[in-house]
């Protein structure tokens, strides 16, 4: 494979990476001054804020690999849904908190693990921005897995809301493990690791959780996949639609 | 924001090394590991601290403003009790 190959690749895996993080973050937007408690609302919000700075720098690598002068406000403001490449998990509605809680704790968990492997990247870009970034997930698995063991084993109600939540979203989670010609090319180069042996231990983490929550996990691990080509859920247009507007309505717009 | 029953916490932070914490606020959470993920997201979120404790406020014991005048007022006349009161000789140095 050429060098320029691999840019490419590299472009399209930050460019998913970058996705990822938005999409969640956008998400998670949704909450403020809608939490069930004002300390929760901060707390969302700061997580959100967080996965934005994540996707800011992974769009910027992105665009700059690509080489075609897209830039993060490009990428982030300018795409349609067919271009998005991110995880089908990561755009679907928050729902009620459970159904928040446990989106990020399957996401959290399998972004620890990704990012904890590409702080060894080769690319050394990469690798800074995965440092940078383990240490936000760190803490946002750390809030996922506090909540999720403070609902699965609270009431009643809690427990109940919690775990359909599980059963609901687990259908997704196949999709965080497939691996295609870009995560070949860059297993090969040495800049990205292989989600087959993420799995393992996102799998380990997550059932310990589920287990200390009282929480069943679901049986087959789900298929629901399409994000990565551009197939998305109807959910991806609408929260577009509210986080382009503006850029689309007045473009090239600043405040 | 809906009502809520969770306790109140006191947030004390501690800015640097070698400064004691201080009292910097209260939240609500359910309880004590909540209560310092809490903390950390309301009040560090701006690099504030290094350290943090939270303290349920029931367990804390606090003085009443009734009984202002026999606890603090009896200090007030006691001049003696802070070192500007004594003279030193000339002779002692680096005070």
């Amino acid at each position: 494979m050429s060098r320029d190959d691999t840019r490419q690749a590299l472009a399209e895996y930050a460019l998913r990476l970058g996705d990822n993080s938005l999409i969640l973050g956008q998400r998670l937007s949704e909450w403020c001054s809608h939490a069930p408690q004002l300390e929760e609302d901060v707390a969302l919000i700061n997580i959100a804020l967080d996965l934005v700075g994540q996707a800011r720098a992974l769009l910027s690598y992105a665009g700059e690999l690509e080489g075609r002068g897209r830039g993060e406000d490009e990428l982030a403001f300018l795409r349609d849904v067919r271009e998005w490449r991110n995880l089908l998990l990561v755009e679907q509605p928050n729902g009620d908190f459970a159904r928040t809680i446990a989106r990020q704790l399957l996401f959290d968990c399998y972004a620890f693990e990704l990012y904890r492997a590409l702080s060894d990247s080769t690319d050394s870009q990469l690798a800074a921005i995965a440092a940078k970034s383990l240490k936000e997930v760190s803490y946002h698995r750390r809030h996922s897995v506090e909540w999720t063991l403070r609902l699965g084993d609270g009431t009643d109600e809690s427990h109940r809301r919690m775990q359909a939540a599980i059963d609901d979203l687990w259908p997704y989670t196949g999709e965080l493990f497939e691996a295609d010609a870009v995560d070949a090319a860059l297993i090969a180069a040495g800049i990205a690791p292989d989600p087959a042996e993420l799995r393992a231990a996102w799998q380990a983490s997550v059932s310990q959780v589920l287990a200390r929550a009282t929480l069943a996990q679901p049986e087959s691990m789900g298929l629901l996949s399409g994000g990565r080509s551009g197939l998305h859920s109807e959910h991806l247009g609408h929260l577009l639609a509210e986080m382009q507007w503006l850029q689309r309505a007045y473009p090239g717009l600043q405040w | 924001m809906t009502d809520s029953n969770w306790p109140l916490y006191e947030v004390f932070v501690r800015s640097r090394n070698g400064l004691s914490h201080k009292h910097v606020g209260s939240l609500h959470a359910a309880d004590d590991e909540m209560a310092l993920e809490a903390a950390r997201d309301l009040y560090t979120r701006r690099s504030e601290g290094v350290s943090l404790w939270v303290v349920p406020s029931a367990a804390i014991t606090a003085s009443q403003s009734a009984d202002r005048d026999p606890f603090f007022e009896p200090a007030q006349d006691k001049i003696y009790r802070h070192p500007t009161f004594y003279e030193l000789p000339d002779e002692v140095k680096h005070m």
